[in-house]
């Protein structure tokens, strides 16, 4: 497979209104292939979610470069869709008009529109809310409405900033099965950031990990697991000792973040 | 007072007096709102288009309408236009800061989470700020007709010759309190009947605001 994404040398200084300079990244190579399913580990505040805003192009880097199928990213676009983790719907529209937005925005013709929407009003499980506005769906509904609304956008690529952080554990557990069907189902590549040990390990086919702040890419691990993955892997001896080894590293940079 | 209110009503043609006062605060409320609300959502929207008018609408906000009058008078005469203008000048500016605010604050992540979507920056005016500022804008409307309402009776009080403001200062040479405190209550009802109403509009059109 070829590298569909390239990150080049990106690193991120923030600069406080006082001129104070702190390095959020230090420089980070790394390649995505197409298809593949990466998740990016790290404790809080380590730049992770820095590195997925560049990659969108909300944020611009201080030094190097995000090629995406070797064109330079100048800026947002509709190319790398994206899910956040707090709830990003529109509230003033419902289920359907929000999965439509990009698609109205793109000038799509309405049936197609439709016809797209409800596909992916299927496959998230949401038939029956699409008149349903943000506001009367649960955070797992509005999670699965963003999904599907970055999905049906067709993106090259799909960057997820710790989409489940805000969800309770048996609906995140349920969103994690759900998205790997659909990614299982539907090839794409996927960049997931997250700071949840078997999230990680269970979406992934590589897990890159990252340093505490200045943030790097510490260790890189592949995930063998064949797909489709079922939910009880996750209690196999495989996937045990993957956890205890990221476990490890984990813990070494969220200490060091703690001293900081 | 209920007699002379009875009196009003069909001696002294008081229901014109009422629909003139209406007429002009509607006439200059509404001129106010279609120039101030795209002035306000541009500078909300742009930061330029803020640097540039803020200054200015800042300075103007805090000019109060009615010393407006005696200017007005000179220069647009006794007539209906000066009416409406002093509602005008008094409801503009404010709608234009307030509205400016509000489309300012709008939520960033949805901005963003619009960009990802491949909206362009007119996009994200049309469909994510003027939508999502919607609801306030029409509330800020609702307060400001509020306003309106008390410099049309400022208005109406210097050089009139018809409107609720009108009759009551013709009362007050009269000595007649009856109809004066009738005509006060009659702005505060209409007030509160106008109140109501924009407040169930409003409901109307954004129930998704009030989920």
């Amino acid at each position: 497979m070829s590298s569909q994404l390239s990150i080049q040398g990106v690193s991120r200084v923030f600069t406080s209104p006082k001129g104070q300079a702190t390095q959020a990244l230090t420089p980070v190579d790394f390649e995505v292939c197409e298809n593949d399913f990466v998740t990016i580990l790290g404790p809080s505040g380590c730049g992770k979610s820095t590195l997925l805003r560049i990659v969108a192009g909300l944020d611009q880097p201080t030094t190097g470069q995000v090629l995406l199928d070797g064109v330079p990213v100048q800026g947002p676009g509709a190319d790398r869709g994206m899910v956040f983790q707090s709830y990003t719907l529109f509230p003033w529209l419902n289920v359907e008009q929000n999965i439509r937005f990009g698609l109205r925005e793109r000038g799509m013709p309405e049936n197609e529109q439709k016809e797209r929407s409800d596909d992916f009003i299927a496959k998230v499980g949401l038939r029956g809310f699409e008149q349903h506005f943000p506001k009367q769906l649960s955070g797992g509904m509005q999670q699965r409405t963003a999904i599907a609304r970055a999905l049906a956008n067709d993106p090259k690529i799909l960057l997820m900033d710790e989409p489940f952080g805000a969800l309770d554990n048996q609906t995140r557990v349920l969103m994690q099965e759900l998205l790997l069907g659909i990614w299982e189902s539907a090839q794409k590549t996927v960049l997931f950031v997250t700071h949840d040990i078997d999230e990680a390990i269970f979406m992934a086919n590589r897990v890159a990990v990252f340093s505490a702040r200045p943030g790097r890419i510490k260790t890189e691990l592949a995930v063998d697991f064949p797909h489709p993955r079922h939910y009880t892997i996750k209690t196999s001896p495989e996937f045990m000792a993957l956890k205890a080894q990221l476990t490890e590293e984990i813990r070494a940079e969220a200490m060091a973040t703690d001293t900081h | 007072m209920v007699q002379e209110a009875i009196l009003l009503f069909t001696e002294f043609n008081f229901s014109h007096d009422i629909a003139m006062t209406i007429w002009r605060v509607l006439a200059g409320f509404i001129l106010a709102s279609l120039i101030a609300v795209p002035l306000g959502i541009a500078m909300g929207a742009h930061k330029g288009v803020e640097a540039f008018l803020e200054p200015f609408v800042s300075f103007c906000r805090y000019l109060p309408a009615s010393a407006f009058i005696p200017l007005l008078i000179l220069w647009a005469g006794i007539g209906e236009l000066q009416k409406v203008l002093v509602i005008f000048i008094g409801s503009v500016f404010q709608i234009v800061l307030m509205v400016a605010v509000c489309v300012g604050a709008a939520r960033r992540d949805l901005v963003e989470a619009a960009y990802t979507l491949g909206a362009a920056p007119s996009g994200i005016v049309k469909r994510v700020l003027i939508p999502g500022a919607a609801p306030e804008i029409a509330e800020i409307l609702r307060l400001v007709l509020g306003w309106a309402w008390t410099y049309v009776i400022v208005a109406e009080l210097i050089g009139s010759s018809s409107g609720i403001g009108h009759m009551i200062t013709d009362s007050q040479a009269l000595l007649n309190t009856g109809q004066i405190i009738f005509g006060i209550i009659v702005i505060g009802l209409i007030g509160l009947v106008s109140d109501f109403a924009f407040k169930a509009l409003n409901r109307r059109l954004f129930a998704w605001s009030s989920l």
